[in-house]
């Protein structure tokens, strides 16, 4: 139907746009190209996203609202999250697209209730009709069942699991249109008054493409530099299971697991790591799984694609040196 | 101040779920239901406020069937005060019509300085219901909290987020969600459990009007295919690059 409209929030972190958000961008596309029609409307917030909107055009909206109140520097859930909504408030969308990062996590739910309608976080995959009207599915359980859901509500507000839908570039010659918000910083109920940034350039852990995780075969914090460097090689991030967290080998934002962050790289490597149902939880819709552990019985070879019995110890320098061997070789 | 915790009956995270063969739920047949575990983070905090007297009551609500009632008995031994159970029957329910429920139960109270949800449940995971109840109450919302410091109408937290974490001022009343490294929640003493017995219970409605979402079918997790051992020890690298990089294509 010519009338279906997705809006989709697309999200700034360290001046760039998540790739979560442009995977939302293209999907909104998809569902727009199902309906035979209707349009796409890409919304940034934030001081300084006007700079970097224009990028946005690649992947084919049909238009990019931007709000950049200069008093808004970085993320805070509420103010992002009553723009958001204002923005749909007046542009009256059928369907409303976040990536489910943490801060899309913290930010969809606001917009929907302040819509007054329901949600669908964390879906893996989108399905959609001629009428734009959406079914998704979430995993659910800690990924022990997938639920197929089908909103009733308009705006049909759906967060969707970064790395679960493809990106593609797609034509648009969207003008970037600038909207103010109603409010001031003053009208907030909360201020953020300090942010510890991790110094990286590494992809956090829920967005990472390639994840390399330890576990407790590692023995001790000092092993981790031996993935560290696996991860360089391959331009990976590191995580880690629950138990190595506990024992404080690693921050508690490293944990993957139904307790942790849940991931979908297109690769997972993980090394001395058991596979702990709730470990599994958080990292079994991961595209393609590796597992290296000494215990041919360790659960984590039954969710794996391929799998080395042996010690890491041993395994991990191997493996490292073959990769850079591959990368020297073009 | 009144503080309200926002309970759960979630299947244990090592529970064999089993989908009802009609695809409409899992088989409760077997599961010992318990108190999802990041609400205990939250009961926990409201019960150490209370104890440091920045609390004057600690009260539980939770929305499910009838035997939810035994989750918000555990959190009354935990050392919460009383317990307000919105009765619903339905298998599932969306986000929003649980927040809206919860927003009714908590506008029936007066003096509620803090609500604290859990930052998940872990059956729906929605990691939802707390950000949408304060939307719907005209609180502010701290979500994924480690530390909380309440002070004169206001309450300074620290919250992890991606990538980096975060000290935040939040105005009260508020809902605050809670992530692991909050607290360490404590086992209730047998003495507790029985005094827990005696404890006010109370029982509410709420009419849920038409469904907003329903789940048109749940599903056993995708089978992933028989994964492959590819040798022993460091020899096996090689072989195993290989296949990443020519059947997986991951490299
Ligand atoms: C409510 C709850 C929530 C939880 N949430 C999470 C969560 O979010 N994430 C999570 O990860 N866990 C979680 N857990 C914990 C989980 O149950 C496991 O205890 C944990 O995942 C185990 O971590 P591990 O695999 O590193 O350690 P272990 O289970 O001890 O496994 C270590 C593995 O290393 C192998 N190994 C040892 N030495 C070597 C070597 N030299 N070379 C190769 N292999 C070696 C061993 O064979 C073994 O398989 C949770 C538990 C509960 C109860
Ligand atoms: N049915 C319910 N009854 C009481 N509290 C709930 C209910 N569902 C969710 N919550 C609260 O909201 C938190 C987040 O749940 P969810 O949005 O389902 O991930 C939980 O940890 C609880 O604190």
């Amino acid at each position: 139907m010519a009338d279906t409209k997705v809006l989709v929030f697309c999200e700034v972190q360290r001046g760039r746009f998540k790739k979560g958000s442009l995977e939302a961008l293209s999907e909104a596309k998809r569902i727009v190209g199902k309906a035979g029609g209707g349009s796409v409307v890409a919304v940034a917030v934030g001081n300084g996203v006007g700079d970097i909107a224009g990028e946005l055009k690649a992947y084919g909206p049909d238009r990019v609202i931007v709000c950049a109140p200069d008093w808004l520097e970085g993320y805070n859930g509420e103010a992002h999250g009553r723009i958001v909504a204002e923005i749909a408030k007046s542009e009256a969308p059928t369907a409303i697209l976040v990536t489910a990062t943490l801060d899309g996590k913290d930010l969809a739910p606001r917009v929907a209730a302040a819509l007054g309608v329901t949600i669908a976080t964390d879906c893996t995959a989108i399905d959609s009709d001629g009428d734009g009207r959406l079914s998704v599915v979430r995993p659910v359980y800690a990924g022990k069942a997938y639920a197929t859901i089908k909103i009733a509500d308009t705006p049909q507000v759906v967060s969707l699991r970064p790395n679960s839908v493809p990106v593609a570039e797609a034509e648009g010659a969207a003008a970037v249109e600038t909207v103010e918000p109603s409010f001031g910083a003053g009208d907030l109920r909360y201020t953020v008054k300090a942010v510890n940034a991790a110094k990286t350039e590494k992809a956090d852990l829920t967005e990472a493409d390639r994840v390399v995780s330890g576990g407790r075969g590692l023995k001790g914090p000092e092993h981790f530099s031996i993935l560290e460097e696996l991860a360089e090689t391959i331009g990976a991030t590191v995580g880690a299971s629950r138990a190595v967290v506990d024992a404080g080998w690693r921050p508690h934002a490293d944990q993957i697991g139904q307790t942790g962050k849940t991931i979908a790289p297109t690769l997972y490597l993980g090394f001395g790591i058991s596979g702990a149902i709730q470990h599994l939880a958080g990292m079994s819709t991961s595209k393609c799984i590796v597992a290296v552990n000494k215990d041919p019985e360790a659960p984590i070879f039954k969710a794996a694609d391929y799998g080395i019995v042996g010690d890491l110890f041993e395994v991990v320098p191997a493996l490292t040196e073959e990769l850079k061997k591959l990368q020297a070789d073009g | 101040m009144k503080v309200v915790v926002c309970c759960k009956r979630v299947p244990p995270t090592d529970a064999r779920i089993k989908v009802a063969s009609d695809g409409s739920g899992i088989d409760e047949e077997g599961v010992q239901f318990v108190l999802n575990p990041y609400d205990e983070f939250a009961v926990e905090e409201a019960v150490k406020l209370k104890e440091a007297g920045k609390a004057e009551e600690v009260i539980v609500v939770g929305v499910g069937p009838a035997d939810t009632a035994a989750v918000l008995k555990n959190a009354l031994a935990m050392g919460a005060d009383r317990a307000v159970l919105v009765k619903d029957d339905a298998g599932y329910r969306d986000p929003l019509s649980i927040a809206r429920a919860l927003a009714d139960a908590i506008g029936a109270e007066e003096g509620v300085g803090l609500v604290l949800c859990g930052r998940q449940s872990v059956d729906q995971q929605s990691l939802a219901v707390g950000p949408m109840l304060a939307t719907i109450a005209g609180m502010g919302c701290v979500m994924d909290v480690v530390k909380v410091e309440v002070g004169d109408g206001t309450a300074s937290v620290h919250r992890e987020a991606e990538g980096r974490s975060e000290d935040i001022e939040v105005k009260l009343p508020a809902v605050l969600t809670a992530q692991r490294g909050l607290n360490e929640p404590r086992y209730a003493k047998l003495k507790e459990i029985l005094k827990a017995k005696k404890k006010p219970f109370a029982e509410r409605e709420f009419d849920f009007g038409e469904p907003r979402a329903t789940i048109e079918k749940l599903s056993p997790p995708p089978e992933r295919q028989a994964g492959k051992i590819v040798g022993d020890g460091p020899g096996a690298v090689p072989e195993l690059v290989k296949l990443l990089r020519d059947e997986a294509k991951v490299l």
